[in-house]
């Protein structure tokens, strides 16, 4: 279009005049029409991600004291998670070891991640949810998947909807292929990106950002095969991540370097903050990483340029406008007490005896309903089967009260 | 601004005087908070922590409660869900050294304990304390969910309520301790949680993660029990203690100087009571003053109890009282010392225990009792909880003091199922005046199957610490008249008699080692057995089927170039 095909077809003059009047007129109107389209653009974009709650899952999943590094690494990514604004009902922090109250920790409560001392990742409001023995594959997956027994607290579930973006973080010792849990076991690609998969087909999430800071991380993200996710790994298949500088006082290596970049990043970065995806694929290049830095976005939909950092490690906070006024200074009125009140008793009540010798002496107990061994002991002291061995007499003061005390016997099959 | 600044003058002259004017009538709840400081004569200091939150209300009858002020509503949640009557649960980091610090105010083992009496209402204890761990371990960001039936006993005779009731069905009462599970800032952040000023305000300001857990012993504990709403005792209210003791090291956080301080001990000092508590008190024990230390700033208040058989004077400083502050608005109380300890007293009663014997197979549990007391005879209730893992032999049960054997006037035990319950042996023994009675029972060491086996098998495995309950007694006349307001730390245990008092001791935890397979065995049986199939099948195979042909050996390259030409020529071609 433009003034070329005007040229181009002007026929006679009149007409030519005219359209020449009209292209004058759209190029005084298109800065305009372009300001208008930018705050549109603008708008569109707070609007775009289509989230309406942020979750994380951070997940260190090595055991053993000269695996501190690991643990840094997560409480920071913890830190700077909270630090934006996903409140700590909203994370899932597994962490396998306890390394701030370790007896080998010069200074107990803190996991720093600065040699020197200078920063306490772990600070004094940290809440762990899977901790030690619990950081197990299967848990990690229950977790993902939300398929847990009915008597897990809320603050160890994942209870994200269709409309949540969940950054997933996890670290530890890796290889091709497989991200090693405890020393003791391992998980592969392949249930990783199940697992995601099933997190799909039950809407589990909108978008999910993968982070993975092992030797050979990139191998972890090869298989995913579900939509809405972009992943970032520390090193590309066949090259170990490196960890970054050790602290002489404390004694091992106290941060990984791509997470160590990755937090300095995210100093400075703050709520209202507009750094976008592709700013993040940036950190720690191979001149500071000597690892090389992955990522995949062909899963994602959002073009990675749009996608704000605050979309997954920040926090929406979805703001209401409402015209009507809400009174706060009215009196607050007290519900009546709807409760029956309860008669007084006229009985004086009393604290029991913490020791109470005698009772104890002359205590007999009666056989648990739950025992199977029923035929052990009926409630008049008679065994109901004989055995060869005859009960003490009840006479005795001195009560030797065995439970199932024919399972003592030889041929019980106890 | 005339209005305004009245306004403001009202509101500061009814803040300043808000003391004299009366509570609401409508509040049934009341907070006390106090802190009672204890130099020890190790050089050591202990600092014990208790908050208090009393509420007149009732959980399990009518209809649900719904507005919660001082009570958390957390807690308030699970005995109403659980129809729990008390609820006892300790969180603790190193071991009570009682021959060095004497008896603590509020005993607890090493690692996680927890024991709870349920209400007769309940149908299935099993399943509410299966459920009730579990909803703990989120409260209190704890692994409490590895309580099941391989940990938890049903004592006969120990842990009676210790709040008001008169039912003891001890089947509604369960008991396990994790000996293994660590105690760090996770645990203490939803604990302060709990507490009705959080860590703003009042005592609980001291309580900073990186001193707190930088000592040689730290618990902390909560208590949830019904007991006499007032002298009377005509009914009940609830009453939910937290309770945080800490013993400071001299050498590690005092630098081996003998001086105390709030700051040196906490890195803070304090600045006001909690508003919403009722009374928030500091007490010093200078029962060996004034010559021992000395105490800055002075107080006037000065206080009596009779706590654990002993009667101890403490200096108070109350915080609820502006005055307190002085001049700098904070207080830091300081302790000084002047002179040497004399000798400190032995405690009564002692519990050592130790694993004998050698090898993977079998071993022996010792545990020893000391009675300290130079001509009184007392009776101890002893617990042992002992994992399915080690098959103990009570055929070798021997109970002896002095040399002599002591029958037990009352043993309960309850042998093991494999992977389903432990051991409980329960046993009660009168303990001779001036004695070491020794227990000993010797077990075997039962393999694990593979997959049972923790990550990291080689550090051992813990057996929990043995309960010893006993009536000690007191060296002076216990109080046994509830009527008058006490010291929080010195009304825990309810006082039934004058002469004894009761008290209960935990013994070390035990680690054992169980026979650990080689894990990396069945990587290495994969190698070496493929390697032995692939050369030994490999060589049958060629010696069955490979043939030998005889081949002309290759020519070079000129050569074959001269031999084409050959062939082309029909001339005989070059070997």
């Amino acid at each position: 279009m433009g003034t070329a095909g005007v040229s181009a077809s002007c026929i006679n003059m009149a007409s030519c005049s005219s359209l020449k009047i009209l292209t004058l007129l759209s190029l005084f109107l298109s800065p305009t029409i372009v300001e208008t389209n930018n705050i549109e653009a603008k708008a569109g974009q707070f609007f775009s991600s289509g989230h309406t709650n942020n979750w994380a899952v951070l997940v260190c999943t090595s055991r053993f004291w000269f695996n501190y590094r690991h643990v840094a690494n997560t409480l920071s990514v913890y830190r700077s998670v909270k630090r934006l604004g996903i409140p700590d009902s909203h994370i899932v922090l597994m962490l396998a070891d306890d390394m701030a109250c370790n007896h080998r920790n010069p200074k107990p409560a803190t996991v720093f991640s600065h040699k020197n001392m200078e920063l306490n990742v772990y600070g004094d409001d940290v809440e762990v949810d899977y901790r030690g023995y619990e950081v197990t594959v299967e848990n990690f997956l229950r977790v993902l998947t939300g398929r847990l027994p009915p008597s897990t607290p809320r603050s160890k579930r994942l209870l994200s909807d269709d409309r949540s973006n969940i950054l997933i973080y996890l670290t530890g010792h890796g290889g091709n292929g497989f991200l090693k849990f405890q020393d003791s076991e391992e998980i592969s690609n392949v249930e990783l990106a199940d697992a995601f998969e099933q997190m799909w087909t039950k809407r589990r999430y909108n978008e999910l950002l993968f982070i993975i800071d092992t030797c050979q991380g990139a191998s972890m993200y090869e298989r995913f095969y579900s939509p809405n996710i972009m992943a970032l790994a520390s090193s590309q298949v066949g090259e170990d991540s490196l960890s970054h500088q050790p602290d002489l006082a404390i004694g091992v290596h106290l941060m990984d370097r791509y997470t160590f970049y990755l937090l300095e990043f995210l100093e400075d970065i703050h709520p209202s903050s507009t750094t976008n995806m592709k700013d993040l694929f940036k950190v720690c290049p191979k001149s500071q990483c000597v690892s090389t830095p992955g990522h995949r976005t062909d899963l994602f939909l959002r073009d990675p340029g749009s996608v704000l950092i605050t979309d997954f490690f920040g926090s929406v906070r979805k703001v209401e406008i409402t015209t009507d006024t809400i009174n706060l200074t009215a009196p607050m009125v007290h519900l009546e007490d709807t409760r029956p009140v309860r008669e007084l008793r006229t009985e004086i009540q009393t604290y029991m005896d913490q020791l109470p010798v005698a009772e104890i002496i002359h205590q007999v107990k009666h056989t648990h309903t739950t025992n199977d061994n029923n035929r052990c002991l009926s409630p008049d002291f008679n065994p109901v089967h004989t055995s060869g061995l005859t009960p003490p007499p009840k006479h005795q003061v001195v009560a030797f009260l065995v439970a199932d005390w024919c399972c003592l016997l030889p041929t019980s099959g106890c | 601004t005339a209005i305004c600044q009245s306004i403001t003058q009202l509101m500061m002259w009814y803040a300043n005087n808000a003391k004299y004017f009366p509570p609401p009538s409508t509040a049934k709840d009341q907070f006390q908070e106090e802190l009672v400081i204890k130099p020890l004569h190790s050089g050591d200091i202990y600092a014990s922590f208790q908050f208090r939150t009393q509420w007149d209300t009732d959980f399990l009858l009518g209809s649900k409660v719904s507005h919660y002020r001082l009570f958390p509503k957390s807690l308030g949640q699970v005995i109403s869900k659980f129809s729990v009557r008390e609820l006892h649960i300790s969180f603790t980091q190193g071991y009570w050294r009682t021959m060095q610090w004497g008896q603590p105010f509020l005993p607890s083992p090493p690692g996680a304990e927890l024991w709870v009496w349920f209400q007769d209402t309940v149908t299935d204890v099993d399943l509410a304390w299966k459920e009730l761990t579990n909803v703990l371990s989120g409260i209190f960001c704890a692994s409490l969910n590895f309580i099941d039936s391989t940990n938890t006993v049903q004592p006969s005779a120990s842990f009676k309520p210790l709040g008001v009731g008169n039912v003891t069905d001890q089947r509604f009462l369960r008991y396990a301790v994790l000996p293994r599970e660590i105690v760090c800032t996770e645990n203490l952040t939803p604990w302060k949680k709990l507490l009705p000023c959080g860590s703003k305000a009042g005592l609980a300001v001291l309580m900073k993660s990186e001193k707190l857990f930088h000592s040689s012993f730290h618990s902390q504990a909560l208590h949830i029990r019904p007991v006499c709403k007032d002298w009377q005792c005509k009914s009940t209210s609830w009453e939910l203690r937290q309770t945080l003791n800490v013993v400071f090291d001299l050498h590690t956080s005092g630098q081996g100087k003998r001086e105390w301080s709030l700051f040196k001990m906490f890195s803070r000092t304090l600045t006001e009571a909690c508003p919403l508590a009722s009374s928030s008190k500091v007490y010093v024990d200078i029962t060996d003053n004034p010559q021992l230390f000395e105490l800055s700033p002075a107080t006037p208040l000065v206080s009596q109890a009779v706590v654990l058989g002993d009667g101890r004077t403490y200096s108070v400083y109350d915080l609820t009282d502006h005055a307190t502050f002085g001049q700098t608005h904070s207080l830091n109380v300081l302790l000084r010392w002047r002179a040497a300890e004399r000798e400190m007293l032995r405690p009564l009663l002692h519990g050592e225990r130790y694993v004998a014997g050698y090898g993977l197979q079998t071993g022996e549990i010792h545990t020893l009792v000391y009675n300290n007391h130079p001509y009184r005879a007392f009776p101890v209730l002893l617990l042992d909880t002992v994992p399915w893992y080690l098959r103990l032999y009570i055929h070798t049960l021997t109970v002896t003091s002095k040399g002599r054997d002591n029958k037990p006037s009352y043993i309960h035990y309850q042998p093991s199922k494999d992977r389903l319950q432990p051991h409980l042996l329960e046993m009660l023994i009168q303990l001779p005046p001036n004695s070491v009675t020794e227990v000993t029972v010797q077990f075997e060491r039962a393999l694990l199957k593979w997959t049972e086996y923790t990550p990291d098998p080689n550090h051992g495995f813990y057996v929990g610490s043995s309960v010893i309950s006993a009536l000690v007694p007191s060296v002076v006349a216990m109080d046994t008249n509830n009527t008058q307001e006490r010291p929080l730390f010195s009304s825990f245990f309810p006082c039934k008699e004058e002469s004894t008092y009761f008290m209960r001791i935990y013994t070390e935890p035990l680690l054992v080692n169980l026979p650990t397979p080689d894990f990396s065995m069945p990587y290495n049986v994969i190698c070496l057995t493929c390697t032995v199939v692939a050369v030994g099948y490999g060589s049958l195979y060629n010696l069955l089927t490979r043939t030998f042909q005889v081949e002309e050996p290759s020519q070079g390259l000129a050569k074959r170039l001269a031999n084409i030409i050959r062939r082309l020529r029909g001339v005989p071609l070059l070997t």
